[in-house]
């Protein structure tokens, strides 16, 4: 069973899209219908035997790298670009990439404003070892 | 065989079985990896073997461990020598032994999360596994967290008394820990805070132990079912643990009454009169911001002028709590979040929900951030 990274992000509705409001903009109850949503998808993946891990990540952080002398890193902004700000992750063991697809649709359908759908950019990656979606 | 197997009680004993090693001639370290060692072994065979001595027992397997590990070393059979000219320890010793591990657990020479992690192994009993498991991080981690943290303190004499304040902050940094894994590290917090206690007498120590029930008390209405959090205001009082308020109610008046005042104290005085009142409306702001201008003149602390700010908020009206704010550094983790309550409670709903949002971007927790979101949704969406 390969092991595939599912990535949300925070800026991960583009604009303009089917259902683009800040949370902020949401009622408490649909805030609290997309957490409860995130809460079931987590417990499902558990019940499955899929889940490996999931975090929530802070959207303060920096972009780091060291200077010529090798020392006192150089940050960037908080990130190259705003809407690179990753929210948190899952990780999923799963039959292969096809399923690691059809968990980060799932997940993209979460609810947002009017309880309709958010339709979330979601990165699906592989970790090293799981087959190529290529092959 | 009528002893139950019990692991509070394996812990319990822990840092005087480590005291004992310590006083037959084992280092520190030596000594705290040959009691892991028994009580790895204790947690096996207990249950269907319970001793009639634990902490006898626990000292026979740890010190066989130390013997054995120091067989292997031929710089420690010179040590195993003079051990056999050392008096047996005798009982009034271990009581500042234990005390002394305490110390050792937080020397100011670790950073505050060793401190805490060796603590909690060598005072607290608690496995590596344990540990790790509390800080959410792999047990190979933690394991090299706690032997780095041992070598760091290694030439550190057992002997010199340490400081009781530092052993202090690193047990309300045990308790502001929270949960994770299977130990409750805030009830982990309050029964070493207990023994320190009950080993060293102080007011302060008293104080902690106050601050700590009176806020625990408040832990089963402190989140919803579904894990977001509760805002004092909002909480039902009826599930506060009225026991554990008297306890500490009862431990701060005492502590209050001997007049050698310290923050633990203050701040314990301050949950104490949220804990007293009906409801956060009747609770008594007046005295609660006269404990926090104590609270202030003796730490000079910024967190302390930022919830000295809110509470002037109620005492005195939301104008008031933002005039008091302004002199508070804006770049305090919750600085926003408190603007944001005092200009919703002064009337701008559109500034509050702006700041609400603002402030669920610097949120420290998933829960908080949740909290903040909805906030700002509540003030826009009936805006």
């Amino acid at each position: 069973m390969p092991k595939y990274l599912i990535l949300k992000h925070y800026r991960g509705v583009p604009a303009g899209t089917v259902n683009d409001h800040p949370m902020e903009e949401w009622t408490p109850d649909e805030v609290d219908a997309h957490m409860a949503f995130m809460d079931a998808f987590g417990k499902q993946l558990e019940a499955d035997g899929e889940f490996v891990d999931a975090q929530a990540l802070s959207p303060e952080g920096a972009f780091v790298r060291a200077n010529d002398a090798g020392t006192g890193p150089m940050t960037d902004g908080p990130f190259a670009e705003t809407k690179d700000l990753i929210a948190g992750w899952y990780v999923v063991d799963v039959d292969g990439w096809d399923r690691a697809v059809e968990l980060a649709g799932q997940l993209s359908l979460a609810p947002g404003k009017g309880g309709r759908p958010i339709h979330e950019w979601l990165e699906v990656r592989p970790f090293y070892g799981a087959p190529s979606h290529q092959d | 065989m009528t002893a139950a197997f019990d692991e509070a009680v394996l812990r319990g004993v822990v840092p005087q079985v480590i005291a004992v090693l310590v006083r037959r001639g084992a280092d520190f370290a030596a000594a705290e990896d040959a009691v892991q060692d028994a009580l790895v072994e204790a947690l096996r065979s207990w249950p269907d073997d319970p001793p009639r001595d634990p902490k006898g027992w626990l000292v026979t397997v740890a010190w066989r461990r130390f013997l054995d590990a120091a067989r292997s070393d031929a710089a420690r059979q010179r040590r195993e020598a003079a051990v056999d000219l050392e008096p047996a320890p005798g009982a009034a010793a271990q009581v500042d032994d234990t005390l002394r591990v305490f110390f050792l657990c937080a020397h100011p020479a670790l950073t505050p999360t060793s401190a805490v992690a060796l603590t909690l192994r060598a005072v607290g009993g608690l496995t590596t596994r344990q540990v790790a498991e509390a800080f959410l991080v792999p047990e190979a981690t933690m394991a090299q967290r706690i032997s780095r943290a041992k070598r760091t303190i290694a030439a550190e004499p057992f002997d010199r008394p340490g400081d009781p304040a530092t052993v202090r902050r690193v047990l309300y940094l045990v308790f502001n820990e929270g949960y994770g894994g299977d130990v409750d590290l805030a009830s982990e917090a309050i029964r070493l805070t207990r023994e320190l206690a009950a080993l060293a007498r102080d007011p302060e120590t008293d104080g902690l132990l106050a601050l700590m029930l009176l806020h625990h008390a408040r832990r089963a209405a402190r989140t919803r079912a579904d894990g977001t959090l509760v805002p004092l205001a909002e909480q039902d009082r009826s599930r506060w643990d009225t026991a554990a308020i008297a306890e500490g109610a009862r431990l701060l008046q005492a502590a209050l009454a001997e007049d050698r005042r310290g923050e633990y104290q203050l701040q314990a005085a301050i949950a104490a009169l949220h804990a007293d009142a009906p409801s956060a409306a009747e609770t008594d702001w007046v005295q609660v911001v006269e404990w926090y201008d104590e609270l202030l003149a003796l730490t000079g602390s910024p967190v302390v002028r930022l919830n000295r700010a809110v509470a002037v908020g109620e005492a005195d009206g939301a104008r008031a709590g933002l005039a008091a704010l302004a002199e508070v550094d804006p770049a305090l983790p919750r600085h926003r979040a408190a603007a944001a309550h005092l200009h919703e409670k002064a009337g701008d709903r559109a500034v509050a929900a702006r700041l609400y949002a603002e402030a669920a971007d610097l949120a420290s927790s998933r829960a908080e951030r949740v909290h903040l979101i909805r906030q700002a949704a509540r003030l826009n969406g009936s805006g």
